[in-house]
């Protein structure tokens, strides 16, 4: 059994690095969609030689620039993060999260910040064509930095291509290709980064839809729809198809995760998918944390379909993986748990001998982590053995439910925002749709809610585990203070409310002075 | 290529890439000296927005630098990574809180309704340029003094107390500030990325005011460089070092261990004796010839400098990142790695580096080819 763990420093901790990566992914996905945007534009002018398209592409560039600074700064104190908040988390897994963090920085930042400082200030120093080949370069960087961050991301939901050291106890990499093409990595950067291609569209979209309301600047305003919602189209049907194959990986790798933001607590053959519902109280007198959903609309088979391609495949529920289901081999909760703590006490057992120089045992249990048997019957089950209760092992139910929900609905309403955005405006009758010019103006924020709503599903889903089944959040913490993670927090969330303030009163004074 | 090279020699490969990030940091923190010197340069408006202007086309390249040194050093050495960063908290917090402000600072600084007003923005130039450059050095002076924690990887299997590195003092790495010779790097560092602003200022600004204060401020600003980093430099040759006993691994006291380390590395002393003469001809032909090169001795004397001062911290067997709690807990090139597949697979992506500096001197020439002056600021419309 653990004891004496600091339930309020991994709290706060956790709080800490929410409140970060949440602000940091409020300014993220505009540069990634919008830097793609100033490209398709930018090509325009140069293809075309429309100093119009040249105006267009410099108005969208100041906001693109005022975000990016902001995008920056809150990225720094989110690498650094994994080693202040997340010691133990930063070594057992460093030797593979570190390097797709390192790869980021030589492959990606220094492309990105050299090629924008090219892009904002050489306009009048560089020939057309360079400075547009910048311009593609930032965007290159731009998602080639989130696809490097995303696959260390996607490692923690899915650990491939590794082994246990006990001698270092800690986890090594021995497949890089594993690392970089799972099937949960390559799904999340491609979701990831076209939500963020929807995000900065609707963005482009909703301000432009402002200026036709303004009587102003009507052909920047038309031209700029057209590109977002080109893009914003192509990039809400790619977010649909990739979210498709992320719930597949999900379904076969997080079994736990993805019943919970079904809330299905009894597995089924032929499972639907529940397309609205609300959470109801506890509604269970034996499984005291089963709360079954009110009101709920239906889709047979669905959920069957979506997670195994098979409409009447067996879903399992979180009943079935915490008291364990025998007819469909699914092993219960406790007894990984016991598992795990076999896999830890023969880990404990193996520093022991090493620290005393007991040899002959050394070697008996250092070949126990060669056997293949012990790695599958034992230590595959590892992070099982930090937890004392069953029950915690049960993400939020409400809270992963309503995120994924907001999220899928949000994304179907993006596809018929971009298509009418795109009719409009091929027909040249945007002025007089004044209800859909506020609809897009009121939708502005949508997709930023999305995207905080896709990242809670992802981090809060996989809870209570910072690496699928091997490391617990509550095992990765910092040996700190609360009270310092308190400061902190309190210090950063001023900040970077603050910083936010500062860019929405400039971004919005930047739009109504509009295009120079 | 890089499969049939041992661990220990990887190891010692990245801690040279560790060393050379390092080294080209201190350098980039021109940008951090010379935002401390936008009062004291600049004595109206239009001055400060022109220093401003010619620090802001830098400033990223400093921060990416800093995020890839970070990124490395967690990567080759991720014990370093968690026992540093996870125990001396306030240290890493309060350098990482001077980056925050800094990031925005130039993009907001002069954009109307940007709500706290320039001075607000400048100021948090000022925060990044006096706390980032200070606590860095000083950071980094404990590779050679050492810190209080413990390391035990035993820990993840324990039933309680399972971190693996903890740290021993209540102040969370502010405690490294009570050591003088971590202090005397801090300054050390502090009063050397001045230097470094000014000859960039000298050399990348057209206003021949602003020249004049630099000229003066050069000299203000050597004395107290030569001070410190003299005192560093005699206290660190003189000292006992932390070193290990290869194979065993037992780390032990070692009378002179830093200058044995220049003795028997001899190409790394040459590196850092070149390095400093080229520090210091930079800086007196600054002074003696009114020349705006300056910053082309003084930079690479920089580079060659701290590479070998990081080199000397973790070559020949010596403890990178020594422990005073426990001295067995201290961490070396050899116990803090990653392993060999790990550092194999790095060390091929270490191959795109020379590309990465062939593009960011082909940008930078291309828009920094001439001067820049109170028009250009005035008539840029993404001046900062």
């Amino acid at each position: 059994m653990i004891e004496n763990i600091d339930l309020s420093l991994v709290n706060w901790s956790r709080g800490q690095f929410a409140l970060t990566a949440m602000y940091h992914w409020l300014f993220v996905p505009l540069t990634l969609g919008l830097s793609f945007i100033l490209a398709f534009m930018e090509t325009m002018y140069v293809r075309t030689g429309d100093e119009k398209w040249k105006k267009i592409t410099r108005f969208w560039m100041t906001l693109f620039g005022i975000n990016f600074a902001i995008g920056v700064a809150t990225g720094i104190i989110l690498e650094f993060e994994f080693g202040t908040n997340w010691s133990n988390y930063s070594w057992f897994v460093g030797d593979i999260f570190g390097a797709p963090l390192a790869i980021e920085g030589i492959m990606a930042f220094f492309l990105e910040s050299t090629f924008v400082a090219v892009m904002f200030f050489g306009w009048e120093k560089v020939s057309k064509k360079f400075h547009l080949v910048s311009t593609w370069l930032v965007a290159i960087g731009a998602n080639l930095s989130a696809l490097w961050i995303l696959v260390a991301n996607a490692w923690m939901q899915y650990p491939a291509g590794m082994h246990f050291n006990p001698d270092t106890a800690r986890n090594e990499m021995i497949n890089f290709w594993d690392v970089l093409f799972s099937p949960v990595a390559v799904n999340k950067f491609l979701h990831t980064i076209s939500s963020g291609f929807i995000l900065a569209s609707l963005f482009v979209i909703g301000i432009s839809a402002w200026f036709i309301l303004k009587k102003r600047e009507l052909l920047f305003a038309r031209r700029s729809i057209i590109v977002g919602a080109v893009f914003g189209l192509v990039a809400s049907l790619f977010t649909i198809l990739t979210g498709d194959g992320s719930a597949r990986a999900m379904a076969a790798r997080q079994p736990m995760k993805f019943a919970a933001l079904e809330g299905l607590y009894d597995g089924m053959s032929g499972a639907p998918l529940v397309a609205v519902g609300f959470v109801g109280n506890q509604s269970d007198t034996v499984n005291n944390y089963q709360k079954d959903l009110k009101m709920k609309i239906e889709v047979p088979n669905l959920l069957s379909f979506m997670a195994f391609l098979n409409p009447n495949a067996f879903v399992p529920g979180i009943n079935d993986m915490i008291k364990g289901n025998s007819e469909h081999n699914i092993m219960s909760a406790q007894e990984k748990i016991e598992r795990g703590r076999v896999a830890r006490s023969t880990l404990k057992a193996y520093k022991d001998a090493k620290d005393a120089g007991d040899s002959v045992k050394y070697n008996e249990l250092k070949a126990k982590f060669d056997n293949p048997a012990f790695l599958e019957n034992y230590f595959k089950y590892f992070g099982y053995g930090f937890i004392n209760n069953p029950e915690s092992l049960i993400p939020s139910v409400p809270i992963s439910f309503y995120s994924f929900h907001l999220m899928v609905i949000l994304g179907f309403y993006f596809v018929l925002i971009c298509m009418l955005a795109l009719r409009y405006a091929l027909t040249n009758s945007l002025e007089q749709h004044k209800r859909f010019l506020r609809l897009a103006i009121f939708t502005i924020p949508l997709p930023f809610l999305a995207g905080q709503a896709g990242w809670i599903v992802a981090e809060m889903g996989r809870q209570p585990w910072v690496v699928q089944d091997y490391l617990p959040t509550f095992a990765a913490v910092s040996h700190i203070d609360t009270s310092a993670v308190q400061i902190t927090f309190w210090l950063f969330a001023a900040v970077f409310t603050a910083l936010l303030i500062a860019e929405l009163s400039i971004m919005i004074k930047q739009v109504k002075t509009g295009p120079k | 290529m890089f499969e049939q090279l041992s661990h220990l020699a990887l190891q010692q490969y990245w801690w040279i890439i560790i060393s050379l990030l390092g080294s080209l940091l201190v350098f980039l923190l021109f940008v951090q000296g010379g935002e401390t010197l936008i009062y004291s340069l600049a004595k109206n408006k239009e001055e400060r927005s022109l220093l401003v202007n010619s620090l802001g086309r830098k400033w990223e390249f400093t921060f990416t630098t800093l995020v890839t040194f970070g990124g490395a050093f967690f990567a080759s050495f991720p014990l370093f990574y968690s026992t540093s960063f996870g125990g001396a908290y306030w240290v890493w917090m309060a350098i990482l809180f001077s980056f925050i402000v800094q990031a925005i600072a130039y993009e907001y600084r002069s954009k109307p309704n940007n709500v706290f007003g320039p001075k607000t923005y400048e100021v948090f130039l000022l925060i990044n340029g006096f706390l980032g450059t200070l606590l860095l050095g000083t950071a980094v002076g404990t590779f050679f003094t050492g810190s209080q924690f413990t390391v035990n990887q035993g820990n993840i299997a324990a039933l309680s107390n399972l971190t693996i590195s903890q740290w021993q003092s209540p102040l969370h790495g502010l405690e490294a500030v009570a050591n003088l010779e971590n202090v005397a790097l801090g300054l050390s560092v502090f009063f050397l990325s001045r230097i470094l602003g000014i000859l960039y200022f000298m050399n990348n600004v057209d206003n021949d005011q602003i020249l004049e204060r630099a000229r003066k401020s050069l000299l203000i600003n050597i004395f107290p460089f030569l001070i410190v980093f003299l005192y560093f430099v005699t206290r660190l040759l003189v000292s006992e070092g932390f070193a290990y006993q290869p194979g065993t691994g037992v780390v032990f006291m070692e009378k002179f261990k830093y200058l044995h380390n220049f003795l028997d590395m001899p190409l790394i002393a040459a590196f850092f004796l070149i390095g400093v003469l080229l520090v210091l001809f930079g800086i007196i032909k600054s002074i003696m010839s009114r020349t705006s090169s300056g910053i082309w001795f003084t930079g690479p004397g920089t580079v060659l400098t701290v590479f070998a001062l990081f080199i000397v911290a973790g070559f020949n067997h010596t403890a990178f990142y020594p422990s005073v709690a426990d001295l067995q807990s201290s961490l070396t090139i050899e116990n803090s790695s990653s392993s060999h597949y790990t550092l194999t697979v790095m060390s091929y992506v270490s191959l795109l580096v020379p590309f990465v500096l062939a593009y960011i001197i082909y940008a930078w020439r291309a828009i920094n080819n001439k001067k820049i002056d109170l028009g250009e600021v005035g008539s840029d419309s993404h001046a900062y």
